[in-house]
């Protein structure tokens, strides 16, 4: 055993690094996915957290270049049971060891995942440290112990993109299943990056948006300058609550153009509205979630990522909650019919993840064909 | 939405006897059925005729019916129950066909029921195959490109236009069968005949073939408001071409991206939808291709199936349960996820370990069939093992299978013939991942292999660790190997019996055998097992349900009670010989320790019971019953005692073992089993009492067994010792066969001589089942066998009571059986087997635990006889059961309420062509089915119909025996004219039934001319056969006409007292006015 995983409290996982070596601090989150460890690397929602996957399994169909949700790893550290150098995709283009070091990524295997995951359940996410340099675990604790928690933490200015840019490819041939072909690039959609995945620009070119990304720090001016149909607000990572420059643009945009949010976009919408946010204990990190929507009572099983929620019981009365979780019963969708705005907590682009919940990209192009 | 109230009553049909590619994955699902719509107040009724299941227990259902499965039969049960609903999709193929035909005859409008949980039309577009492709082509989905045909004509027509390789699909059919993979014009012809042949339609799909390609499954189910999930997805490491019932299989899929399987999600829900299931599960089959990543929908079943089974086994998600609750009304969000309890049934489990299922054959039962794995399933049952990783998993299946083998080889018992690596590697069959591992050892390449095989080189990776660690552990010995590896080499699943192995450990008289000095030093080194629970959830809930399974992990789950509790040893992978008999005595033996307050736990590793139920037990361990693994969960869990004598002989195996492990063993002790399987001693025990026993003798050498041979005299019955199910068991005339048997059977069970008995040729045989409390002993039930002696008890069909028995053999039996138990100091089951010939009972053999004719006798009489035994070995005595015995005992002996009941059973033939099916002492049945009625003609009527037989009520028979049976046949023969059949007979036959008076007309033997016997069978000439065997000469002539009577579906009877039985039935029929009834009126 040549890594060592040390969590804030003290407790401590050996195992073996298959990434860069190196020592890496974050938030110690767990992921119930099966698949998909490529997008989830690569989803700019991770930034600061060394990410647990609880499929034993990892590596098997290596790294590929359709899957990454941007440019590069996000995660702050890696950590699985068995890691597979082998791998066997006819889509691979390499290991996704080497993707890791070539991106200074540090990586740890045979850990035992479940009692990290059982540890993290009962007390919470934590910080923790990831260390292939040997040094004593008295040490790598204080490190770990120094790093700022998460709450309170902004984090989309470390992963936003320094200039706006198109975006225009759509998700052929791994979107759902559409008989019809996609549409004509009829709609400008301007998405603001606070950590924004690519299967999100994708799934809007789907719907039939033409896409301009701009800098999460873009004011409402320059944003409605660009006279888009719609506005994205996205995912992105850390505390929305300390992202207060995001929520307030948004209260710029809201009544003025429709809006839509994923996740920390849909945080910050519920900040914008007056409601308030708050940690969950382990967050949800899973492909296999339950989620109603309220409107027609329909079930649908969500990708999620997320360790902040929105508090319904600090909603204004106008607000309408349209999706509840089944497992926990936390909001997962806010919709304000008046400002013509709507988000969801969960990921309704997959990537991974089921792709039921689709119908919400339709949802905001009609709602925009609504405003036009 | 909340159930539905407009429903009282609701039909279950089950799925009948056990057949190939119907297993007890069925008694499962139905049982779990019947439990869930209990629990919603509904009134359940149940159709099945297989006796030997738990949902034919008169608790689970409030009208049982054990009566055969046709439309006519059920007619009459809806007739008399008027049920409200039939849910037709947990009973399998068999279930589905009939609520078919239930809807085409009109019956189920005729009495206003309501298909639940399945249309017909949805059922239709399922199974037939052109529609279903058209239907699938029309959501955008891709087949592969094929045409249905009719005839051989129209099947060439197609394959022009398709190509070569060809699969060739018979439509509604189980498992495959009778299709095939064609690589060649000749081998088409002959499949889609075959294929025509079997499909009741008479109807096959001629397909393009995608060999080779991936094969992937995903368990579907779906609710009224469309809300879908999926709830486990299979990837099958044998590659397309494979039947998935013959495939090894691993949970979840190992080989998808996550674009990749959600499009393949996307797919499935698709596919439920354009067919139409509305309500509940069914399973999607994919091919995808490993170059380019298309994506075939192969086909679905919109029921619960053998891999629907399989996933609740692997997930936790009991898909049964929540299907019969869907199908009522219910929605998936409305239903809680038990295992979790706070989060309800609408998710997707996610799993953080790895399931493997391996199948078992039992090709050593049918020496003459092809072991060629296809797309035709020969297996008989399945193993799962459970790990956190799938070296781990892997391995432990292997073991699990029970199988003589301790792990994916590395235990110095390969038997590898390296001129055939190629071929073994290229032609799948049950050895083939032996050679991987021969392959992967001598240095081929996982990249040729990969070619060979086109097993997907991950696997073939992750096998190639598992032979690199062995590698590295052979550099040592037990004293010398470092702690680390040995660790690492139990996380990847290597059993303590492997590394004896691998070490080169010796046995000794001080430290003992080679595992368990492996075991003892692991120990010393702190290198033990952690339990793991199975939750749904990867850990991101609690989990309230102790359904467990070991790995090399930090920590431990097990949470162990410390209550007063029993451990059960289940029966393994389902075998000719041990199957769901035994799996119903392990249940029961759960049900009858609960009742007594303690806690219950079992051990088992068969994914297809009701045993490895999570809610069955109050804690499951699924693992493989080997010595290590069964001691490792007595060190954690420190039971009060431990029940050996349920599960046939996968626990008995251990009893010596776990006894010198000191591990307390309740019940009979294992010194009476060795005694009743030690020839030498038992015969003089059976001198001592003075009970008549055929001569015999034991022999370990050829030399030897002819010395006995020659004492006993000829003909002799040989067989090993500690077998179930007549293994290798032969009758023998002569020193020639003798000798050729002496190799094969020694072969077979090296540990343990060889028993020879004389042969009593046309005995009678019986088999009493009791129950023994240490003091006194009470007779369970006493069958007779219809078939005479030589042909294995569990292929003969019995009836209960005896109806030829004379009343004072009857009585000698009793007071034997009596006897034995105590002599044996018996304290639970004991089953005895006894022949009568010239007016003198001989004692055949013994077995001191529970056998396969318990959960008949348990229906017959009304009592739980294997819950009364268990409680008898956990001390409480049989006198406070005497008002339940006494009241079975009236069901039996009162004359006036007399019914018969007989059991009958399935042989496999139809899956085996080319195999001869003459009964013989080996046993090769599947499973069974019961009759009962007032007179024993239509008991066994019953139960025939309950096998698929069709007796002919009128035509023509065709009567061919050899010169000793003639006489016995003149009885028969006069009865089938007096019925009205027309006789036909070969020459000798013949002529001797004219010269009795007889009307016969003579037709040729194969090897006489034209038209011969097979011709007129062909033609639909024959509507039954008697045909005894003639001797050597013509055994070829006589196995061209079973088989095709086999083929063409004709009755054909290989005995004269069956013949005479059948006689009795077909009489029965033609009076007509057959009844059922159901268990609990007739124990009311």
């Amino acid at each position: 055993m040549d890594a060592v995983l040390v969590l804030e409290d003290g407790r401590v996982f050996p195992g073996r690094s298959f990434g860069a070596p190196g020592q890496c601090i974050g938030e110690v989150v767990f992921h119930t996915g099966m698949t998909g460890y490529q997008e989830i690397l690569t989803d700019p929602s991770y930034c600061g957290q060394l990410v647990t996957m609880t499929a034993p399994h990892i590596g098997n169909t290596g790294v590929n270049d359709f899957d990454p949700e941007s440019l590069r790893p996000q995660v702050a550290g890696f950590i699985v049971r068995a890691y597979s150098e082998n791998f066997s995709s006819w889509r691979a283009r390499g290991s996704l060891a080497q993707l890791l070091r070539e991106h200074r990524i540090v990586a740890i295997s045979e850990v035992d995942t479940r009692a990290l995951t059982r540890h993290i359940r009962t007390a919470g996410a934590m910080r923790g440290i990831i260390s292939t340099t040997g040094e004593p675990v008295e040490t790598l604790l204080a490190k770990a112990r120094q790093a700022p928690p998460m709450e309170g933490l902004d984090l989309t200015r470390a992963v936003t993109c320094e200039e706006p840019y198109h975006w225009a490819e759509g998700s052929a041939p791994f979107g759902p299943v559409y008989p019809d072909g996609t549409p004509p690039l009829t709609y400008h959609v301007v998405a603001y990056d606070f950590g924004l995945k690519r299967t999100i620009l994708r799934r809007l070119v789907d719907h039939g948006c033409r896409v301009t990304v701009v800098p999460a720090t873009t004011p409402a001016s320059e944003a409605l300058a660009l006279r888009p149909d719609g506005v994205f607000y996205s995912n992105g990572p850390g505390d929305p609550a300390a992202a207060t420059y995001a929520f307030e643009t948004l209260r710029d945009l809201l009544g003025r153009v429709p809006v839509f949010g994923i996740c920390l976009g849909h945080q910050l919408m519920g900040l914008a509205l007056g409601a308030r946010t708050y940690k969950l204990p382990f967050g949800h990190h899973g492909a296999n979630h339950p989620v109603r929507h309220l409107p027609t009572g329909r079930v649908e099983i969500t990708s999620q990522n997320h360790g902040f929620a929105v508090d319904p019981d600090t909603l204004p009365p106008e607000v309408e909650v349209t999706h509840i979780n089944l497992n926990d019963q936390t909001v997962e969708g806010l919709r304000h019919p008046g400002l013509g705005c709507f988000s969801v907590q969960y990921h309704p682009e997959a990537g991974p993840g089921p792709h039921d919940a689709t119908y919400l990209f339709r949802e905001f192009t009609a709602l925009i064909a609504a405003w036009r | 939405m909340p159930r539905r109230t407009d429903l009282h009553t609701i039909l279950i049909i089950g799925s009948g006897p056990i057949v190939i590619g119907q297993a007890c994955e069925f008694d499962y699902s139905g049982a779990q059925a019947c439990k869930a719509l209990r629990e919603e107040g509904y009134r359940v009724v149940l159709v099945n005729s297989n006796p030997a299941t738990i949902m034919t227990d008169p608790g689970l259902a409030d009208a049982t019916y054990i009566e055969p499965l046709t439309a006519a039969s059920l007619e009459r049960v809806i007739a008399r129950e008027r049920p409200d609903a039939l849910l037709p999709t947990v009973g399998g193929q068999t279930a589905l066909n009939l609520a078919v035909e239930l809807h085409e005859t009109g019956v189920l409008e005729r009495y206003a029921v309501e298909l639940i949980g399945a249309s017909v039309e949805a059922v239709r577009i399922a199974e037939d195959r052109q529609r279903f492709k058209d239907k699938m082509i029309e959501i955008g989905l891709q087949v592969p490109a094929s045409g249905t045909a009719r005839t051989v004509e129209e099947a060439l027509a197609i394959v022009a236009r398709t190509g070569f390789p060809a699969i060739i699909r018979p439509s509604f059919t189980l498992g495959g069968m009778g299709g095939g993979i064609a690589y060649n014009l000749e081998e088409f012809k002959e499949i889609v005949e075959r294929g025509l042949d079997a499909s009741p339609v008479t109807q096959v799909l001629v397909e393009e073939s995608v060999l080779g390609w991936k094969e992937f499954e995903l368990e579907v189910m779906r609710d009224r408001a469309d809300n879908g999930v999926i709830v486990c997805s299979i990837e099958n490491i044998d590659p397309m071409g494979v039947h998935t019932g013959e495939s090894v299989t691993v949970a979840p899929a190992m080989t998808l991206t996550d674009r990749e399987y959600q499009r393949m999600r996307d797919m499935g829900l698709a596919v439920l939808r354009a067919v139409g299931v509305e309500t509940g599960g069914s399973n999607v089959q994919f091919a995808v291709h490993p170059d380019d990543g298309r994506i075939y929908v192969i086909e679905m079943n919109p029921r619960v199936s053998r891999s629907s089974a399989l996933a609740s086994k692997a997930t936790g998600f009991p898909i049964a349960k929540i299907a019969a609750k869907l199908a009522v009304g219910y929605t998936l969000d409305e239903l809680p996820n038990d295992i979790t309890r706070q989060t309800p049934a609408s998710f997707e489990p996610t799993l953080d370990y790895v399931v493997v299922k391996i199948p078992r054959w039992a090709f050593e039962k049918f020496p003459q069939a092809d072991q060629t794995l296809t797309t035709s399933m020969k297996s008989v049952g399945e193993v799962m093992a459970i790990g956190r990783t799938f070296p781990e998993a892997f391995q432990k299946a292997w073991r699990s299978l029970e199988q003589g083998r301790a792990g994916w080889g590395a235990d110095g018992k390969d038997r590898i013939n390296p001129e055939r690596l190629r071929e073994r590697l290229i032609t799948p069959n049950p050895e083939r991942y032996f050679y991987i591992r021969y392959a992967l050892q001598s240095g081929m390449g996982v990249e040729q292999i990969n070619a060979l095989t086109r097993i997907d080189p991950w696997f073939l990776h992750q096998m190639e660790q598992i032979v690199n660690l062995e590698g590295r552990l052979r550099a040592f010995t037990l004293e010398s190997v470092p702690a680390d590896l040995l660790r690492q080499a139990k996380r990847m699943g290597f059993s303590d019996a492997q590394l004896a192995f691998l070490l080169r450990v010796e046995a000794s008289a001080a430290s003992g055998p080679p595992e368990l000095q492996v075991r003892a030093r692991r120990k010393e080194l702190g290198i033990v097992p952690t339990f793991q629970r199975v939750d749904t959830c990867a850990a991101e809930f609690p989990a309230f349900t102790p359904y467990l399974y070991s790995s090399y992990e930090s920590e431990d789950e097990a949470e162990v009670s410390d209550r007063q509790k029993v451990i059960i040893l289940g029966s393994g992978p389902n075998r000719i010989g041990q199957g769901i008999e035994f799996d119903y005595c392990c249940v029961h033996a759960v049900f009858g320790l609960r009742a007594m307050g303690y806690e219950t736990i079992m051990i088992n590793c068969n994914p297809e019971t009701v045993s490895t139920d999570y809610d069955t037990a109050d804690r499951l361990y699924f693992e493989p019953l080997t010595l290590e693994d069964v001691l490792n969960i007595v060190d954690l869990e420190r039971p009060d005692g431990v029940i050996i004598q349920f599960g046939g002989q996968t626990p008995l195996k251990l009893a010596r073992a776990l006894e010198a492990a000191g591990v307390p063993i309740w019940g009979t002790p294992p010194e009476a089993i060795d005694l009743a399987e030690d020839r030498d001693r038992f015969g003089a025990l059976l001198d001592r009492l003075g009970i008549p026993a055929p001569a015999h003798g034991s022999a370990t050498s050829w030399e030897e067994a002819r010395r006995v041979a020659a004492a006993i005299g000829y003909p002799v019955v040989v067989r090993p010792s500690y077998v179930l199910g007549g293994r290798a068991m032969a009758i023998v005339y002569d020193d020639e066969t003798l000798e050729r048997y002496m190799r094969e059977a020694v072969d077979a069970s090296p540990e343990h001589p060889v028993l020879i008995d004389r042969f009593l040729e046309d005995a009678f045989e019986m088999d009493v089942d009791c129950v023994a409390d240490g003091q006194e002993v009470v007779i369970a039930g006493i069958m007779e066998q219809i078939e005479l002696a030589g042909v294995h008890s569990g292929d003969s069909a019995c009836v209960i009571p005896t109806y030829m028995v004379a009343p004072q053999h009857v009585a000698t039996m009793r007071e034997h059986t009596v006897r034995l138990a105590r002599e044996l100091g018996v304290v639970g089951l004991m089953n005895v087997q006894y022949a009568m010939k010239d007016d003198v009972v001989y004692v055949l053999e013994v077995n001191p635990r529970a056998s396969r004719t318990v959960p008949f006798v348990a229906k017959a009489t009304g009592v739980p006889w294997a819950q009364i035994a268990v409680q008898c070995a956990a001390g409480k005595p049989l006198s406070a059961w005497r008002a339940v015995i006494e009241k079975g005992e009236a069901q039996i002996f009162n004359s006036h309420a007399r019914r018969y009941h007989v059991k009958e059973v399935v042989l496999p033939w139809a899956r085996f062509p080319g195999v001869d099916t003459l009964l013989g002492p080996e046993m090769r049945s599947t499973g069974e089915a019961m009759g009962s009625g007032a007179t024993f003609g239509e008991a066994f009527a019953k139960a025939q119909l309950g096998c698929g037989q069709r007796l002919p009520l009128s035509g023509h028979a065709f009567l061919s025996v050899n010169d000793r049976d003639k006489a016995t046949l003149l009885p028969i023969a006069r009865d089938l004219a007096a019925l009205g059949f027309t006789l036909l007979a070969t020459g000798g036959t013949a002529a001797y039934l004219r010269a009795s008076g007889l009307e016969v007309t003579t037709i040729y033997k194969v090897n006489e001319g034209r038209p011969n016997a097979v011709d007129y069978i062909k033609n639909g000439q024959i509507a039954l056969i008697v045909n005894t065997p003639l001797g050597k000469a013509s055994f070829f002539d006589e196995a061209a006409i079973r088989r095709a009577a086999i083929v063409h579906g004709v009755p054909t009877l290989t005995t004269l007292s069956g013949a005479a039985a059948a006689v009795e039935a077909i009489r029965a029929l033609r009076e007509g006015a057959w009844t059922v009834e159901s268990l609990q009126e007739r124990i009311a």
